[in-house]
């Protein structure tokens, strides 16, 4: 008979090839549903994995992969300190929305002007922004002790409705005939996110998702506060007999996820969104959950996370124009990915066994 | 007698040890008979298979003549065993007659169970309030929940693992008045326990078990203390060196504190006074569930309270956290290993960060770790308390309990510490390792530091410390030297019966 | 009688009919919780309910048979969460995300070409003589049999959980996993029971959305509401009257400000499409405000954690 026992050290082999498994486990029966959608499935995963990385058009996609893995980079880093700390935070897309309408607003204030000071002064309202939205789970869960997981979602229910209001009252475009929807930031070069290699695809939330990820690695590895997030999440009691002060630990990881999701928001409102809309959100808050857990809740793994993820959204548009595969497809693979991770991962901390148990070390 | 259950050349072996090699007794009905050895001798491995929980390699056993196999618990309950482990199985959020219905087969009706629950339990002495919620009771009386659901299934062998680890001397007398009881009325029962005088007390017939092997059987009257003790160790005992120390000015002062259980079901402190001076072990007995946690937790500074109900070194330090307190040099130990003391799946390196980064000075001003410096810490533990582990990058859950334990204890030895705060040093310990561990209590108390001492083990409390109090439903007797204290005072100190009642049946 | 245009007996109706869907998800939640599992997957099991549910109605033409199918799916969905939390170990929370996100793909995936089409109808369960009657007819007699499933489940599993050995062992496997063990219980067999159920009530609570509520299948019907079922289960600490409770005032908060922006009320229509969700995160931040002190809160201790027997 099978059974899964524990190992006595975290498998060093497995913690790294898990999610190569995954991918490929994912990609078998992934290639299995295109399949059974009548479609051919090597075309699918050449269209999806290959040809934006090294087919026809790939100079152009491989500046959309920094796009789309910016943000999605920028927020995991922020979730994963969160979530190794056993703290869940679940609305980054509410923080992302708050963010972008905090920073457009700075900068629509001063749309009139220039000046090399409005762009950070955008950007540093975004992070308040983000920040702030952050705090209220925060706050509630450390005073009344409520769930950060339902608070921080049923707030981004509320930031999209403040995101209708923005789009469609305060921050509507005066000279936009009555359309809903912002100013274009592309018409203000002070407030506009520019690549800073035109053409590349890498703007300033780009640069910041790479810095962001070195700093948190370096954090997580070296720092005694990475060393309490590691320790709250894995042994709360051993935390609190360390000396962690619990509260201030859900406040600091709730604020820099909040933060870094409002970051990842202004940056995608001047940058590639270039206004205030509806529906500029496109899902990035819940996808960089998927990132954050891909990634092994470590900084360098959600970069490599965060450039899949992006592959799988780019490749899937093409897909969807050249192949005909709907775009639900790719949430479906997506979804499996994090399902086949999640399986998998059992690996590194126990192995299958066929038999009774093992021994402690020293007797 | 006759006869009922007969064990025959029984072994067992898992993946590097030996459990138990072709061990042989038996046991007579009404007969009460004693399983003695120490932490690791094979006891546990043996009693599972009686109870079905493991299968033997080889061997056989027979109950009442009849070929005896039980595949699992509930084969060996029909067949008339049943088991009282030392950790109980019991739901605290649910009531008496839930949680005996929850250990039964098929249980009657909740309202018949009741009735049933509160006639056993008057008949045995043992009485239980079937509506009470478990969480509200002492462990004396939880262990009574335990052994009335065995004893609704009319056993004919009871097994009982370490049972008055959590009882005060009172409340093992009512016991053992209980189990005379049911040995007069042909049950026999099985007691497993390394405690020598309660075994001479109570016991017919012993079987020494050490390191898997049956290494003699006798008549437990018969033999004194020292003598079994020599044939469960193996050795000749010798009691830990204690070292007249010069007792220093007052370390530790702890004055009317009182304050809330923030565990859920635990007890609180109540108005818990006492001083410790340098040089000086005070021993705290108590059964657990009497505030021991509560009252590590207040000192080590993870429960804060007012400022000045706690005072170290003169300094009021109530309303401080763990790391001030490590600064001005009070460390702690708590009991639970696996999650509390250490965090199970991090390496003994970080482990031993966890409490020395603050006295050892393992990080710079910015707050980074010097992991180099940890490491050579942790090996410096390593070697000097003899933790066998095949190096520091190993995780804590790896190494058994002993071992991490001795890493434990010298990771707070370590620190040069001016007080030291110990919850239960050596539970779960083979002899070799709590010995060990003793010794440097001892050795560190002698050379000036304030030691304060909680356990469950009386014979280690009297063994170590200079002064000696109780805890009991979160109040801490006045402490007094250890000089001339009698079992029946440590007793009453301990809370008497708690409210049991004496033992008494129809008759 | 009326209040700025509404009536308020057809307030009481509407919103015993829109509390359905999170009273069956949360009622399925209850369970699955008690015995100490988390499943943030609701949603996910929700929308892949209301697909199935729909296309089973409409293929079948009968909607009681899409209401089995929708409990089917729901069902066949949370087994993927039940094998990766009780075999392979997975974080509980993780995974109930991944269940979620899943879910909406698979049921956008799966609903192309169902877009817009209309599923057979579920009629009024009681006679018109009865469902006429003024004031207490539309209230009480004037629903389809799924409301009162509802009730009826609401109080067959009240009575499981307190009074039958079922409910007694889902009860200790939540409180202590370990101690459950110890005792001979299948721990992981048992929480298997309760995911299944959870799944298939969610499920079937979003084949009332597509199958009665809009009703028609559009990407997304759920909108939202496998979190507030959720939300409900806290609310009603663990108990399933409270979830009745809690199901018919989230389903009141919303009814109404969907007629107040009907009815052209003068409050904005954000405001009023946020009100639902910022009552509940005020209710739940009274519920666990109110329940600080010595015996922590109402939750199963065990909730949340694996368990591997580790003989």
């Amino acid at each position: 008979m099978l059974r899964l026992e524990k190992r006595p050290t975290p498998s060093q082999f497995w913690l790294y090839a898990t999610p190569v498994v995954a991918v490929l486990l994912t990609m078998i029966v992934g290639g299995m549903l295109f399949a059974a959608m009548g479609k051919d499935p090597f075309a699918v995963i050449r269209t999806i994995f290959w040809d934006p990385l090294f087919g026809g058009m790939s100079g152009y996609l491989r500046g959309q992969l920094i796009v789309k893995a910016g943000p999605l980079i920028l927020i995991a880093i922020g979730l994963a300190l969160g979530f190794r700390a056993g703290i869940w935070n679940i609305g980054a897309e509410g923080q992302y929305i708050m963010g972008a309408i905090s920073g457009a607003a700075v900068g629509l204030y001063f749309h009139s002007m220039e000046g090399f000071w409005i762009f950070p002064l955008m950007v540093l309202a975004g992070a308040l922004g983000g920040w702030a939205w952050g705090m209220i789970p925060a706050l509630l869960k450390t005073k009344f002790n409520t769930n950060e997981i339902l608070v921080s979602l049923m707030l981004v229910y509320v930031a999209e409705s403040i995101l209708a209001m923005a789009a469609t009252g305060f921050l509507r475009d005066p000279d936009g005939m009555g359309f809903p929807g912002s100013k274009n930031f592309r018409n203000y070069p002070s407030a506009h996110n520019a690549d800073l290699i035109a053409g590349s695809g890498l703007h300033w939330g780009g640069l910041a998702a790479l810095i962001g990820a070195m700093i948190v690695a370096a954090i997580l590895l070296w720092h005694v506060l990475g060393f309490q997030i590691r320790l709250a999440g894995q042994a709360p009691r051993a935390a609190r007999f360390h000396g962690v002060n619990p509260s201030k630990l859900v406040v600091l990881c709730m604020g820099i996820s909040g933060g870094l999701a409002g970051l990842a928001g202004v940056f995608e409102v001047t940058g590639p969104a270039a206004q205030i809309t509806i529906n500029f959100n496109v899902g990035y808050g819940f996808t960089a959950i998927i990132v954050a857990f891909l990634g092994r809740l470590n900084p360098i793994g959600i970069v490599l996370a965060g450039f899949l993820m992006a592959l799988t959204y780019v490749g899937g548009e093409m897909a969807s124009t050249q192949l005909g595969l709907p775009t639900a497809a790719v949430q479906v693979f997506q979804g499996m990915l994090l399902f086949f991770l999640l399986a998998v991962d059992v690996l590194t901390n126990y192995r299958v066994r066929v038999g009774s148990g093992a021994v402690k070390v020293g007797g | 007698m006759t006869e009922l259950l007969a064990v025959k050349g029984v072994t067992k072996a898992y993946p590097g040890v030996v459990a138990n090699s072709d061990v042989s007794f038996s046991i007579s009905e009404g007969e009460v008979h004693a399983l003695l050895g120490e932490n690791g001798a094979g006891k546990s491995t043996l009693v599972k298979m009686i109870y079905g929980l493991v299968r033997p390699d080889s061997g056989s056993m027979t109950l009442r003549g009849q070929a005896y196999r039980p595949g699992k618990p509930a084969e060996a309950r029909r067949l008339g065993v049943a088991m009282v482990f030392q950790h109980f199985s019991l739901f605290e959020a649910l009531d008496v007659a839930e949680n005996v219905a929850l250990g039964m087969e098929n249980p009657p009706p909740l309202r018949e169970l009741s009735a049933r629950i509160r006639a056993v339990s008057e008949e045995y002495g043992l009485p239980l309030d079937p509506t009470r919620m478990v969480g509200d009771l002492s462990a004396g009386e939880r262990q009574r929940v335990e052994i009335i659901r065995c004893l609704l299934q009319d056993p004919k062998l009871l097994i009982m693992d370490e049972p008055t680890s959590v009882l005060t001397p009172q409340e093992v007398e009512i016991l053992f008045k209980t189990l005379r009881q049911l040995s007069a009325e042909g049950t026999a029962i099985l007691y497993i326990s390394h405690k020598l005088e309660e075994i001479r007390a109570l016991c017919d017939e012993a079987t020494i078990l050490r390191r898997g092997k049956v290494v003699a059987t006798c008549t437990p009257r018969d033999r004194t203390a020292r003598e079994m003790a020599e044939l469960m160790v193996g050795a000749a005992f010798t009691p830990p060196e204690r070292r007249a120390g010069e007792k220093g000015a007052v370390a530790l002062g702890v004055s009317g504190l009182s304050v809330d259980s923030p565990i859920p079901f635990g007890t609180s402190l109540k108005d818990v006074s006492f001083t410790v001076a340098k040089g000086e072990v005070l021993g705290i007995a108590g059964v657990a569930g009497n505030g021991q946690d509560e009252l590590l937790l207040a000192l080590s500074g993870e429960l804060k309270v007012a400022a000045d109900r706690v005072r170290i070194d003169g300094q009021p330090m109530g309303d401080q956290g763990p790391v001030a307190r490590r600064k001005v040099g009070l460390v702690a130990a708590p009991e639970d290993r696996y999650g509390h003391a250490a965090a199970p799946d991090m390496s003994l390196i970080e482990n031993a960060f966890l409490t020395a980064g603050v006295r050892k000075g393992l990080t710079n001003r910015w707050g980074f770790i010097n992991w180099a410096k940890t490491r050579a810490f942790a090996e410096e533990v390593i070697a000097e308390y003899d933790v066998r582990t095949p190096g520091p990058g190993v995780a804590a859950r790896a190494l058994s309990g002993g071992n991490l334990q001795k890493f434990l204890m010298g990771r707070e030895l370590n620190q040069a510490p001016s007080v030291i705060v110990i919850n239960q040093p050596t539970w779960g310990v083979d002899a070799a390792a709590a010995a060990q561990i003793r010794q440097a209590i001892l050795d560190r108390a002698a050379s000036g530091a304030a030691v304060v001492v909680i356990s469950q083990d009386l014979d280690e409390l009297l063994e170590v410390s200079d002064s000696f109090a109780a805890l009991n439903g979160g109040r801490l007797s006045k402490p007094r030297t250890v000089e001339g204290l009698t079992m029946d005072e440590i007793g009453l100190m301990m809370g008497g019966a708690h409210g049991m009642e004496v033992a008494h049946h129809a008759e | 009688m009326d209040f700025g245009g509404i009536d308020p007996v057809i307030l009481i109706a509407t919103l015993i009919a829109s509390a359905v869907p999170i009273l069956l998800a949360a009622l399925g939640e209850t369970v699955v919780e008690r015995s100490g599992v988390l499943n943030l997957g609701v949603e996910g099991m929700m929308i892949v309910g209301a697909l199935g549910g729909f296309v089973i109605a409409v293929q079948t033409g009968s909607p009681f048979l899409g209401f089995v199918g929708g409990a089917v799916t729901g069902a066949a969905l949370s087994l993927i969460f039940a094998a990766l939390t009780q075999v392979f170990l997975a974080n509980q929370v993780a995974t109930g995300l991944a269940l979620t996100l899943f879910g909406l793909g698979a049921s956008s995936l799966g609903g192309q070409g169902y877009n817009g089409i209309k599923p057979p109808a579920t009629g009024q369960f009681f006679p018109d003589a009865l469902a006429d009657l003024p004031v207490i007819g539309p209230i009480v007699f004037g629903h389809d049999w799924v409301v009162y499933f509802g009730v009826a489940m609401v109080a067959l599993l009240w009575w499981v959980l307190k009074s039958t050995r079922v409910g007694l062992i889902i009860r200790a496997v939540g409180e202590s996993h370990e101690a459950a063990h110890a005792l001979g219980y299948k721990v992981n067999r048992v929480r298997l029971g309760c995911i299944v159920f959870g799944g298939a009530m969610a499920g079937m609570g979003g084949a009332y959305v597509s199958l009665i509520r809009v009703p028609q299948w559009v990407d997304g019907i759920t909108n939202g509401v496998g979190w507030i079922a959720l939300a409900i289960v806290v609310f009603a600490s663990w108990k399933p009257w409270r979830v009745l409770i809690g199901a018919w005032l989230f389903g009141g908060i919303t009814v109404l400000q969907l007629n107040l922006q009907a009815a052209g009320s003068s409050i904005p229509v954000e405001y009023l499409s946020m009100a639902p969700y910022l009552i509940t995160i005020i209710v739940l931040v009274v519920m666990s405000a109110g329940r600080k002190g010595k015996s922590g809160s109402n939750a199963p201790a065990c909730l949340g954690q694996n368990f591997h027997a580790s003989r």
